[in-house]
């Protein structure tokens, strides 16, 4: 019958008091039987195979947590954006707890956020807490994840044929370095002449200078990589598709590169904030500052890939279960620097907690590459 | 019959809004083909944009910078030239006031500012003046040379952010020292918005009254409209032409200047975040009139302020905002096709139907 597809007015006049109840609805703020919202804020897109996909990781599993009401945003900027989107989610959504967790978010961000909103709670990935100088709402974490890079160290040591690693950093900062060191500290280990070849690109996610890195370094003869940027991804797809072994970071990577994906240094998010949050629900005092490394289950190694052979299995297994002991001390003495200078004496050592790891400005002797 | 003022009138109002009625809609079904409601997430978006005062004043927060790096495409589009060097221009105009804020450690709060805004005006001035001085004399491609522009300047940025002027205190994220908070651009009173948003507006008119009101102005749109007409009738082109690239650069270092003193309080890499490039695309959904500027800028503002509450809420990806800034761009480009004909004769006399390749090579030859 032609008419058949009409509308009836009746339908019409449903439609339209669903559409306007629609509006209403999703206009209100969310007010169902109060559960804990937690708001994640991430800097870049939250499936970049790195560091805001460890996060959103994270955060999904305290999005299963009874209670709890998980709300995400991606690709915030660290400018005035990042403090409209932590006012929006306390102001329309009534989020009580907060993960930016963006380094950069920190200062002056989050600290100004967390004045105007004393009774929020703020938690911030980069270990930045100042005792008296910031506001008492604001706890700031950051785990030792050196400790997982002298392991993928160790494992690359012993799968190395040349003898000659890559690392494809985004900046010179004592962080990257701190992971450079510990990457080829371990290495070394396993054979003492070992040397890295480093290439900084100049920041975090520049997927193109990444991939030109990645080629330049295996051009060298270099047979395992492994970096410190934003996203991994593409230097990870590179370093398989050129034949050679890749060690990942931030999160895993396995699944980009089954045949050469030997291990890799991530964060154990999911632990962490699910830890959080709980405690949050309980209504503990968060610590101001938490950090910590394999011990604490604040860092963690992707499973080993096949190509990883059992002398470097025990050797990573021997290291992780003194670092787990707390009896293993990456850096210390006598350390030289590959510029010629003694770093740490004979006979010192620098256990993680030590301040003076926090600014690091050096690169260890066998690291080819320049701090400046 | 409606006289030709009036349908200019209409068209000029007409036109965005029923592309932006038009836009909304094919949004919809964007929404809708992901699964969602579309008229839940028309409903969030105003909400998020506009709805509460919380959403007003996130909304115009965001447009402030993007009015005045709107206006460095804006101007020159003013003279013939495209130029989407804003990114660069902002970045080194904060860089500009860094360095001025450096030098006058015990001036009053008011002469550091304007001694800052001026320093970044003047560095992000220089920038797209380049840009300018190398298509009038040696016919380089303005909108080519403003892109490279930029990456040089935020190369220089970066390096010397990095290097000389880097804060040894600021470890893991680069950055200059500080900016003493006396020296902060602080808020509007009554808001959470801060000073920039006034700047820009002031920009806005004051660009309007130059463009339409005097002499340069009508001499700028004169080349603009055909840059041989206007060398025959004895314009200074390479004058109006670096005037007017040093004015829009000008335009995008104040909101460098506003970036680092009102919202980070140093220099660092956080400057380059885009709003350069989203400028050019306000400038022309302006269809580079410094005035219409103000609405476009607080619209994309609104998408940017409501793009968080649809990713809350809805699950939708971040590039759902990005997709809807693209169908609008789109569609208001479209829209001019429908002005009545009238209408583009009193906006571009004689040259309406000439395409830009050939106004930029006529420019190019009257150069040469």
């Amino acid at each position: 019958m032609p008419y058949d597809c009409m509308l009836s007015r009746r339908a019409l006049l449903r439609s339209a008091a669903l559409t306007t109840a629609g509006l209403w609805a999703a206009a209100l703020p969310v007010r169902a039987a109060n559960p804990t919202v937690v708001g994640f804020i991430y800097v870049g897109p939250r499936d970049d195979f790195g560091y805001n996909q460890a996060h959103a990781q994270g955060a999904a599993a305290v999005a299963k947590m009874p209670g709890v009401k998980m709300i995400e945003e991606e690709k915030v900027p660290e400018t005035l954006d990042v403090q409209k989107t932590m006012g929006s989610m306390i102001t329309l959504d009534s989020a009580t707890l907060l993960f930016p967790t963006s380094f950069g978010y920190f200062d002056p961000h989050v600290l100004k956020v967390a004045t105007q909103y004393p009774k929020v709670t703020f938690l911030h990935a980069g270990g930045l807490y100042q005792e008296g100088k910031h506001p008492k709402n604001v706890c700031s974490y950051f785990g030792y994840i050196d400790e997982a890079q002298y392991i993928a160290g160790v494992v690359a040591g012993h799968t190395s044929r040349s003898g000659k690693l890559g690392f494809v950093a985004a900046k010179p900062i004592p962080q990257v370095l701190r992971n450079i060191n510990a990457f080829t500290l371990g290495a070394q280990s396993a054979k003492p002449q070992t040397t890295t070849q480093v290439i900084f690109t100049g920041d975090w996610a520049l997927p193109i200078k990444e991939a030109e890195a990645t080629n330049s370094l295996v051009d060298q003869g270099i047979d395992v990589i492994t970096c410190h940027v934003d996203s991994p991804k593409v230097v990870v797809e590179t370093c398989e598709r050129r034949g050679i072994f890749c060690s990942g970071y931030h999160a895993s990577q396995a699944v980009l590169a089954p045949k050469g994906y030997l291990t890799g240094a991530e964060w154990n998010w999911e632990g962490v904030y699910t830890d959080f949050v709980k405690r949050f629900q309980a209504g503990e005092k968060l610590p101001n500052l938490a950090r910590g490394g394999l011990k604490e289950s604040m860092v963690r190694t992707s499973p080993y890939g096949a190509a990883v052979g059992e002398a470097a299995r025990q050797q990573a297994e021997d290291v992780r279960a003194q670092l787990m002991a707390g009896t293993f001390v990456i850096f210390k003495g006598p350390l030289q620097s590959n510029t010629g200078t003694t770093v740490i004496p004979a006979g010192e050592q620098r256990i993680q907690t030590d301040l003076s790891l926090e600014s690091m400005d050096w690169l260890v002797a066998g690291v080819i590459g320049s701090t400046k | 019959m409606r006289s030709a003022k009036q349908q200019e009138i209409m068209a000029a109002f007409g036109l965005p809004v029923g592309a932006l009625v038009v836009s909304l809609l094919v949004f919809g079904v964007f929404v809708a083909g992901l699964g969602n409601n579309p008229f839940t997430a028309y409903a969030l978006m105003y909400t998020g944009g506009f709805g509460t005062w919380f959403s007003w004043q996130n909304t115009l927060q965001r447009a402030a910078p993007l009015i005045l790096t709107a206006l460095c495409t804006a101007i020159p589009a003013r003279l013939g030239l495209v130029i989407i060097g804003g990114e660069g221009a902002l970045v080194l105009g904060g860089l500009g006031a860094m360095i001025m804020a450096f030098h006058l450690p015990g001036s009053t709060p008011w002469m550091g500012q304007l001694a800052m805004a001026l320093a970044g005006m003047v560095a992000g001035g220089l920038l797209i003046l380049v840009a300018g001085a190398l298509r009038h004399y040696r016919g380089v491609n303005e909108t080519i040379s403003s892109l490279l522009l930029t990456y040089i300047a935020i190369a220089v940025f970066n390096h010397l952010v990095e290097g000389p002027m880097r804060d040894p205190a600021s470890l893991n994220k680069p950055s200059t020292a500080a900016l003493t908070e006396a020296h902060m651009l602080g808020m509007l009173p009554g808001m959470e918005v801060h000073w920039g948003l006034v700047y820009g507006l002031l920009a806005c008119v004051v660009v309007y009254v130059l463009m339409s009101r005097t002499v340069f102005g009508f001499a700028a749109r004169m080349v603009g409209g055909n840059a041989r007409a206007a060398q025959l009738s004895g314009l200074p082109i390479g004058r109006l032409v670096l005037t007017g690239c040093f004015l829009a650069g000008a335009a995008a270092g104040l909101a460098g200047m506003v970036e680092v003193a009102a919202v980070h309080g140093r220099a660092n890499a956080s400057l380059a975040v885009g709003y350069g490039y989203t400028g050019i695309l306000v400038a022309f959904l302006a269809r580079h009139h410094a005035l219409a500027i103000i609405p476009v800028a607080v619209l994309l503002g609104g998408i940017g302020a409501s793009g968080g509450l649809l990713q809350r809420r809805l699950g939708l990806p971040d590039a759902t905002v990005l997709v809807l800034q693209g169908i609008l761009f789109v569609v208001i480009l479209a829209s001019e096709g429908l002005r009545p004909r009238a209408c583009q004769r009193t906006h571009a006399p004689t040259q309406s139907r000439q395409t830009l390749r050939e106004r930029v090579q006529r420019l190019g030859r009257v150069a040469s």
